[in-house]
């Protein structure tokens, strides 16, 4: 009797603690499963369809598995015990054929929703497209608007339903950009530029972060992206423009210095190519005399022997 | 009553012994091979990442090259003989046989030294770029293999001079043979795919 | 020139840690040490040690000191794990936790770098040297030497990750340490070195340990017991192997590269100077993801002893099983590139590598399916091991689907990274690998003892184990999907996941509990083992060829080395007559028997000085280590001493006269 009523309260612990689990969630912001973008909803749906897919497997496993222990165990003389049975074709066949369908058919999907969400894919719109810079800095984002002279740290706005045209780079360690409302992440590496696609359909704030580690500082690279009216942009962009604070050589040396949780700040003007610059400092070498280094990059690449043997 | 009979001491015997230690060693050689292997696909990646520095085609002399490459398929003709001798039991001619292979071993290695000293002294160095950094560690470690060979030889000279071709030595000198043939044909990627090509700019 | 400051290279300043926890954990270890060390002395047991321990060549007793090794690396990367969901379940808004993000990041990367080259590996390679010649019916590992050598390195790497802890600090990179934030620039101390050392020397250990037992099962066979009569677990240490042997050279060159960069001031990985951090992403994937493999192989290879024997029923499919297994072997080096979809590889070669993710999903199914036919109309006895198997089943699959999911590279875009992710690789290596694992040592435990472990408090331990994982593990499955990255050491409060990580952070203390558990299991059977001892060499009626000789196994294995001529030998002889009348006619012969290798310790001490100095830039250590090393290998591979003895066929006779009448007078 005992045990009967010890597996009765857990069930009921257990039915209770799912309940407020279930309520809690779904009051929460489940970011991946409530998209606000095209690219977003498409990557949501992948990973429905993949799920449910791997579900006509994984139910009979559970089912079966939990069966066979039932009725086969050895207390239970009723069932019949079969020692020698340890192949049969026809079984092997369907369980190496199911799971094959199953994958070819998924594969047939990530062939081509590998192509079609493709990140350097712009996305057809009858709007034109808005190209923005990004910057992964330590440890923050930069973002410049080469088109509209500005530039903006841990914050950009946008309007709904215009493209986005996101070149990105980093002046630091490999970082990866990430606004899960919106779509998925690609990486953003010194030397290198990468693009990403997304559109907003919906207005609102969406959170962003760097999905790789870069440092200490790391985690207090959050941005927002904000989607907003078309007037409210174009406003957002004339007080931007306000500030009267220059992004230039000099200002964004002082920028690019380590700091993290770095509040949201505005520049009215960017000078040409900054962003361009910023990925050439790593594939250049400057015409020093003594040294092969690149500015920002000097670690060990002079004459002067400071990491080798010294006798 | 179980019968209790003493015989002569069964396995490991020698037989099986040099027949498991010379398939291990080839296993060995095939992880050395991966590293390689891995060197050379770093090589690949890097070798036009020239930074502003040097490429292939304005350090590397084909004739110094190739000279190497000739003394170190010469001392894998020598080591051949050397074993043949081995399996004869002639002893002294083992002495000599390796001997000729560690000296043309290390005039190798020494040559090899030279071209590296002269690069650096010259501020090509591996720190100068990308791939000046994957040029002198793959060749570099293909160097370091060599040295281990010529310790490796220099010690089985020694050990042959003081003991004599036991069943062990000839086993030492069958795997050495194996390590230093196994170089020679790296050394023949080497030659072809950086030297050769990085001359003909491929 | 030979001033004292440049000999100590950066040996000096600022070398012990600064925060309370760090000092607290290096104190307690060396508190811990000492009183290991004072135990010893006044017992006056350290000939005993040495002797019939730190120089055995006997795999059974370098496997337990493996397991020995793993067991206390798995709580070290447990309390590390501990302080992660502290951290991170308090770490919100204005409080930024209990430890500073550079402590976290630290503590990170030395808990994933334990767990998997300290717990997971020694663990498997403890597992495989207990029984993998016991199931071939060989006497012993091909090369003991390099055995015993392999665990030395092993621990030397083991001991320098920990020496960390104490002088200098841990690489705050993450367990994989990518560029360019791994090289110098911008991880200027001394963590990226201990990390690189300490792997490159296990690594090195792994190497000698997947030289030997491929050599073992190609070379030592009993006669009769051609590959297709081989245990299943035998096949999937093949596979596993043979993955070591093609993948770790790919770790040894990629560890040295970045060394290269750090010291020598190279360009392989640098941001500029013509270095590719890409190429570093590529190379360390390419050894990681066999890596994975590496590990989960021999687990199902247990599960395939443990089922069979559990359910009194020979394995379904044997055929199909081996080909599953050389399937996962050669497929798991065409994955790699799933690790990094989001790098920016195009269309073409992410759909190629997401496919061949998928597919490698099959061969593993396919053996799940086996199991369960193993099950059908068995007679399935639910021991430990099987409650293992079952928890297996249970969490391997959730993971296994996860991982399908993120197979798909847009999907991915949207999980890498992430704490979905974290949750993805957390249910493969516990479900997968430790449960497997745990139930191997539940398994074989009375083989090597001569009685078993407890089973009240291993089912307690088991469940404390599901459990805590499931509630550990599920809130990061849905973490993941809220946007959470992972390695974060805080996060704004309106985020809404802090229920979530505290929820994470319970779950992770009745794991902490279950770890007690399995532990106390180990320990009250020991002290109560005179209430479980198997007499019979043979407590769970076996199948395979270890339960034919006596419980503990003795040193030399089989007294005679035995024939083969079916799958499950033993199974098949106990079956039939011959085995009463070969009972009567038993000749004992001399043996040949290793002696031990004292030189194995002295090249591991000489590796972690040798380790040390390139961390701190001792060039003197570095040299004087590196020649220690070479000259023991000389003076040990240049003797003309066989390093053998010989076993007298009396002693065996006795040893194993006196077995059989144990067994008899309690059967």
């Amino acid at each position: 009797m005992k045990r009967k009523h010890l597996v009765a309260i857990i069930l009921i612990l257990v039915i209770a603690f799912l309940v407020i689990a279930g309520i809690y969630l779904a009051g929460s912001n489940i970011q991946v499963l409530d998209p606000k973008g095209p690219i977003a909803l498409k990557e949501r749906n992948l990973i429905y369809v993949a799920l449910a897919l791997s579900l006509i497997v994984v139910l009979p496993v559970y089912g079966l598995t939990i069966a066979f222990v039932i009725r086969y165990r050895e207390g239970n003389k009723k069932a019949k015990y079969s020692p020698n049975l340890h192949g049969n074709w026809a079984a092997e066949t369907i369980w190496w054929l199911i799971p094959s369908t199953i994958i070819a058919v998924l594969a047939v999907i990530a062939w081509n929703s590998s192509h079609s969400l493709d990140p350097y894919k712009p996305i057809a719109s009858v709007n034109k497209p808005i190209n923005i810079q990004v910057i992964a800095e330590d440890w923050k984002w930069l973002f410049i608007y080469p088109k509209e002279n500005i530039a903006s740290v841990n914050y950009f706005q946008f309007p709904v339903n215009v493209p986005l045209n996101f070149n990105i780079t980093a002046d630091a360690p490999m970082n990866s950009f990430w606004i899960p409302q919106l779509g998925g992440q690609i990486y953003a590496m010194p030397g290198m530029d990468t693009q990403l696609h997304l559109m907003a359909t919906s207005k609102g704030s969406y959170y962003g972060s760097s999905a790789n580690i870069s440092g200490t500082g790391f985690a207090g690279m959050n941005f927002t992206a904000q989607a907003s009216s078309l007037s409210s942009y174009n406003e957002w962009i004339k007080t931007v423009k306000n500030t009267g604070i220059k992004l230039n050589p000099s200002s964004y040396y002082n920028l690019a210095r380590p700091s993290s949780y770095n509040p949201i700040s505005y520049y009215s003007s960017v000078s040409n190519g900054l962003f361009l610059s910023v990925i050439n400092k790593y594939m250049t070498p400057i015409q020093n005399n003594n040294s092969n280094n690149s500015s920002g990059n000097n670690n060990n690449n002079n004459n002067m022997n400071m990491n080798g043997m010294s006798m | 009553m179980p019968e209790i009979v003493a015989k002569t001491p069964n396995f490991i015997t020698d037989i099986d012994s040099e027949n498991k230690t010379i398939f291990g060693f080839w296993v060995y050689i095939m992880t050395d091979c991966v590293l390689f292997a891995s060197l050379f696909a770093t090589y690949a990646v890097l070798h036009n990442n020239t930074f502003g520095g040097p490429s292939g085609s304005q350090i590397f002399s084909l004739p110094y090259i190739l000279t190497e490459t000739i003394i170190l398929l010469t001392s894998s003709f020598t080591c051949g003989l050397g074993i043949l001798s081995a399996r004869n039991k002639h002893k002294n001619k083992v002495l000599f046989w390796f001997g000729v292979t560690f000296l043309l071993g290390l005039a190798f290695l020494l040559m090899e030294l030279n071209d590296f000293h002269h690069l650096a002294v010259i501020g090509d160095s591996w720190r100068r770029s990308g791939f000046l950094s994957a040029f002198f560690t793959l060749v570099g470690t293909h160097g370091a293999h060599i040295t281990v060979g010529l310790l490796w030889m220099l010690t089985m000279l020694i050990r042959i001079w003081q003991v004599g071709l036991s069943k062990a030595n000839v086993r030492r000198l069958t795997l050495l043979s194996i390590f230093w043939h196994f170089l020679d044909l790296i050394w023949i990627f080497i030659f072809t795919i950086v030297y050769l090509f990085g001359v003909m700019k491929v | 020139m030979l001033d004292f400051a440049n000999l100590l290279g950066k040996l000096h300043g600022n070398i012990f840690p600064s925060d309370i926890m760090t000092i607290g954990a290096a104190l307690s270890m060396v508190g811990i040490g000492l009183l290991i060390v004072i135990y010893l002395t006044i017992s006056k047991r350290w000939h005993w040690l040495f002797r019939e321990w730190l120089t055995s060549v006997d795999h059974k007793k370098i496997g337990i000191m493996y397991i020995i090794v793993a067991i206390v690396m798995l709580i070290r990367g447990g309390a590390d794990a501990l302080l992660l969901r502290t951290q991170q379940a308090t770490s919100v808004g204005s409080s930024h936790g209990i430890v500073s993000a550079n402590t976290f990041q630290q503590i990170f990367s030395a808990h994933g770098t334990i767990m998997i080259f300290f717990a997971a590996m020694g663990l498997m390679f403890g597992l495989i040297n207990l029984v993998l010649p016991l199931l071939i019916g060989a006497r012993d590992v091909a090369f003991p030497f390099l055995n015993l050598t392999g665990f030395w390195l092993f621990a030397a790497g083991m001991i320098l990750v920990n020496l960390s802890l104490g002088v200098g600090e841990f690489s705050a990179a993450g367990w994989l340490a990518y560029p360019p934030l791994s090289e110098l620039r911008y991880s200027p101390g001394v963590g990226v070195d201990y990390w690189i050392w300490s792997l490159q020397i296990a690594g090195i250990g792994s190497l000698f340990s997947g030289i030997n037992f491929l050599s073992t099962i190609v070379k030592m066979r009993a006669r009769g017991m051609n590959l297709m009569k081989m245990p299943m677990f035998v096949w999937s240490v093949l596979g596993s192997m043979l993955l070591v042997l093609f993948a770790f050279p790919i770790l040894t060159a990629t560890l040295s590269l970045l060394f290269l960069d750090r010291t020598l001031g190279m360009h392989f990985f640098t941001a500029s100077g013509g270095g590719n951090a890409m190429m570093y992403v590529n190379l360390i994937w390419a050894w990681g993801h066999p890596e994975v493999y590496i590990l989960i192989l021999p687990a199902f290879g247990v599960f395939s002893e443990v089922v069979a024997t559990f359910s009194k029923k020979r394995l379904f499919g044997y055929t199909t099983m081996v080909w599953a297994i050389a399937a996962i072997t050669i497929l798991s080096f065409s994955v790699w590139l799933h690790h990094f979809f989001t790098m920016g590889a195009g269309a073409d070669v992410n759909g190629f590598f997401g496919i061949m993710t998928m597919v490698i999903a099959i061969p593993t199914g396919v053996k799940l399916f086996n199991w369960l036919a193993t099950m059908f109309r068995g007679r399935i006895s639910l021991k430990l091991p099987m409650y293992w198997f079952l928890g297996f089943v249970a969490l391997f699959t959730v993971g296994g689907v996860a991982g399908v999911v993120m197979a798909v590279p847009p999907a991915d875009f949207q999980l890498h990274n992430s704490l979905f992710l974290v949750a993805h690789f957390h249910t493969m290596i516990v479900g997968g690998v430790l449960f497997g694992y745990f139930a191997g040592i539940n398994y074989w435990f009375p083989k090597f003892t001569g009685f078993k472990l407890n089973e009240r408090i291993g089912r307690y331990a088991f469940w404390c184990w599901v459990i805590g994982f499931l509630l550990a593990f599920v809130p990061l499955y849905i973490l993941g999907l809220m946007g959470a990255t992972r390695r974060i050491d805080h996060y704004s409060a309106s985020l809404g996941w802090q229920p979530l990580f505290i929820v994470a952070g319970i779950g992770a203390g009745i794991i902490g509990l279950g770890v007690v558990l399995t532990l106390a299991q180990i320990v009250y059977s020991i002290w109560k083992r005179k209430d479980n001892l198997d007499y019979s060499g043979d407590p769970w009626d076996g199948r395979t060829l270890e339960w034919s000789i006596p419980s503990p196994a003795p040193f030399y294995n089989f007294a005679v080395v035995p024939e083969v001529d079916s799958i499950d030998a033993y199974w098949e002889q106990k079956k039939s007559a011959s085995a009463k009348t070969r009972q009567a006619k038993v000749v004992y012969e001399d043996i040949v028997m290793p002696k031990n290798a004292p030189e194995s310790v002295i090249i591991g001490m000489f590796a972690i000085g040798l380790g040390f100095g390139f961390v701190w830039h001792i060039w003197a250590l570095v040299v004087v280590c590196f020649i220690g090393i070479i000259v023991t290998v000389i003076i040990r591979t240049t003797s003309e001493d066989p390093h053998e003895y010989v076993l007298k066929a009396s002693v065996i006779e006795k040893i194993e006269k006196d077995a059989l009448l144990r067994s008899k007078a309690h059967a």
